[in-house]
């Protein structure tokens, strides 16, 4: 019986648990505690009970696959204009020592047209060797056409892991791809491991916005899928001179596709795109007037990167919401991050707190963002900003 | 145009608290709200019902509570609520809550067009919209930040990317997943309050809409959890002190002694 049980004679009433539980979902009676119907089975009672009183169980009978036939670890390389993304090699350097773990190949997975050159980069990067769909028609990203083409490859090829990027792409062909499979996929991974004995990916993720990480497994099903986001793993130093093998696999390209794309719009030109920046500048409300946001701009351009926004200053209409950082905006991990007036609400820390060093410029030296900032300046933006845009443009010469 | 709009409650994070022994979130007892992205979604739904005609339903799959969220939804101009609730849910991953939204979607008839938010909040992981998408075999596109057109069983709509958007066509029916660019949701009007007020969410059992129950909840769910923890944020920051242009000296030579900051 699958669900959730409170040992009777274990329960001594202490009530841990009662706090432990998102959903209100546990009363007590009579000195026990006892589940209602607000729970979810997320589990977080559990090891809250310092008595072993409360046992989650799952059905047995569970449909699975042969786990066995699956092998190798795949990592889909997303292109575009013919250049594949920065994420697919950061994915190939983690996925490097994942198919070292478990002694396994490591392959990436191409789909577009004119890439020999890009599978052959894929290879130095670290991959054994290549699925290239090289087809005209599928030259650009498109929903339909890339999960019928990577569905129709998992089933001939059955990899035991896939990861791909969590870009605007990936988050939307990952879960499509996973649910016509039938198996599991945990979005956002920060942490990627093999489990010594079982062999099987321990996924780590941040949940309630990067206040509580979680370690996801999908032990019965296969492949086991991730989308990792940009800037969060590291890529191996290219090696042009490794061997690897470009296979061409037999798949039918869909045709008289219901998705059409009818247009691709460039808008951010000026600078360097938020999720593949290096430097970002952002600035919140201590900014004090929409024409001061010129200043984080102009830091981020002196400095070459791209600059965000809190959301505060988004919904106050300063600025668009294409630049808006945080859990309702874009998630970043640039190697530097300047927050310049801004407090550090939960939310905005939920989408930069990964970033390598983080700056924090305010006037109030009790904001949360110092808390997690690696350098900071207590002092107005409005001063701060024009000297250091003049000591890195001198010095940047 | 039928129109169905899928929500989700979430914690209302903007007090999330840690229970450092237990690594679990302490949260008040009426802290739900509806996931912020889902509002975008129930007002893009509205409007087009406004434009063109037809329904908007809302639909949840969640604890019995969520009800009450729902009903309020009635205030915004939605026409139906309905709420999938079973302790057979319990449980569910991105999966299993989309199998069950999908058989939830299927018991409610026909339909042209399912919204839903770009995620939710608490889990943010973008999936449900594409996977239910999937279980119901209709086209999807996420991340829509304006609809250009909707009519003759088609949409026109713009995702969101990177660098900037992508036009997109598909027949109906279709899903897609907004982002808040598309729209400023309204506030409650008086008489939208009083008709939720006396409105009565539609309750379905994982039988009522004759779902599998081994494609349910935990049972039906490939991922589980084995472990939280909280996050540990070891950073000795260091403040730099002095007048402006000293703070910005100081930093100046810090960063370009890295070498993160590099001379072009």
């Amino acid at each position: 019986m699958t669900g959730i049980e409170i040992i009777s004679d274990k329960c001594i009433g202490c009530k841990l648990c009662l706090k432990a539980c998102m959903f209100g979902a546990i009363d007590m009676k009579e000195k026990k505690a006892v589940i209602n119907d607000n729970c979810s089975l997320c589990g977080a009672c559990v090891p809250s009970c310092k008595f072993d009183a409360i046992r989650i169980e799952k059905d047995k009978a569970q449909k699975t696959v042969d786990i066995s036939e699956y092998k190798g670890v795949w990592v889909f390389a997303e292109q575009k204009d013919n250049v594949v993304s920065q994420v697919a090699f950061e994915l190939l350097g983690e996925g490097r020592k994942l198919a070292d773990a478990l002694s396994a190949p490591l392959s990436a997975v191409l789909i577009g047209s004119n890439l020999q050159d890009q599978a052959e980069k894929l290879i130095a990067y670290g991959a054994d060797n290549v699925y290239y769909v090289d087809h005209q028609s599928v030259e650009h990203y498109n929903d339909e056409s890339y999960t019928d083409i990577f569905v129709q490859l998992v089933e001939e090829y059955k990899p035991e892991i896939v990861l791909i990027g969590a870009t605007t792409y990936g988050r939307s062909l990952a879960p499509r791809v996973a649910s016509r499979l039938n198996t599991g996929l945990t979005a956002d991974c920060t942490g990627l491991e093999i489990d010594p004995e079982k062999k099987i990916l321990l996924q780590t993720r941040p949940a309630f916005g990067g206040n509580l990480m979680a370690t996801i497994i999908c032990p019965n099903h296969r492949p086991q899928m991730s989308t990792v986001r940009p800037k969060v793993m590291k890529p191996l130093e290219p090696d042009y001179s490794r061997k690897g093998e470009i296979i061409y696999p037999n798949v039918i390209i869909p045709e008289n596709l219901k998705v059409k794309v009818l247009d691709v719009v460039q808008t951010v030109c000026e600078t360097v795109s938020l999720s593949e920046a290096d430097i970002i500048v952002s600035g919140g409300r201590g900014l004090g007037d929409a024409k001061n946001y010129a200043l984080v701009e102009e830091l981020a351009r002196v400095l070459g990167g791209a600059a965000g926004a809190s959301r505060a200053i988004v919904d106050a209409g300063w600025v668009d919401y294409s630049h808006q950082v945080g859990q309702t905006g874009k998630t970043v991990g640039p190697k530097v991050y300047f927050a310049c007036g801004i407090s550090g609400a939960v939310q905005h820390l939920a989408g930069m707190s990964s970033s390598d060093i983080i700056i924090a410029i305010n006037k109030n030296p009790d904001a949360p963002i110092f808390k997690i900032a690696t350098y900071g300046i207590v002092g107005d933006v409005l001063e701060i900003l024009p000297e250091l845009i003049k000591q890195f443009r001198e010095r940047l010469n | 145009m039928n129109i169905i709009v899928c929500v989700k409650q979430v914690p209302g994070t903007t007090d999330v608290k840690i229970n450092k022994e237990t690594n679990t979130i302490i949260r008040d007892e009426a802290d739900a709200v509806i996931n912020p992205f889902d509002e975008y979604a129930i007002e893009e739904g509205v409007r087009i019902k406004e434009k063109v005609g037809g329904s908007v339903t809302v639909i949840s799959m969640g604890i019995p509570k969520t009800a009450e969220l729902l009903r309020e939804t009635i205030a915004l101009g939605v026409d139906e609520a309905v709420l999938l609730t079973d302790r057979a849910f319990a449980g569910s991953d991105t999966l299993a809550t989309s199998y069950a939204l999908s058989m939830g979607i299927k018991k409610l008839g026909s339909y042209d067009l399912i919204i839903c938010g770009k995620q939710a909040t608490d889990g943010d992981t973008a999936q449900v919209g594409p996977s239910l998408a999937e279980k119901l075999g209709v086209p999807h596109t996420t991340y829509v930040r304006k609809i250009e057109e909707i009519k003759d069983g088609y949409i026109r709509c713009q995702r969101m990317t990177d660098d900037g958007y992508e036009v997109i066509e598909m027949p109906l029916p279709a899903v897609i997943t907004v982002v808040k660019e598309i729209n400023e949701p309204r506030l409650p009007s008086i008489k939208g309050k009083l008709k939720a007020k006396k409105y009565e969410v539609k309750i379905l059992t994982a039988d009522d809409i004759g779902a599998d129950k081994s494609l349910c909840g935990l049972n039906g769910s490939p991922t589980q959890v084995i472990k939280t923890f909280t996050p540990v944020h070891e950073i000795n920051g260091e403040i730099l002190e002095g007048t402006a242009r000293e703070q910005a000296k100081k930093l100046a030579d810090k960063l370009l002694a890295m070498q993160f900051v590099k001379c072009r």
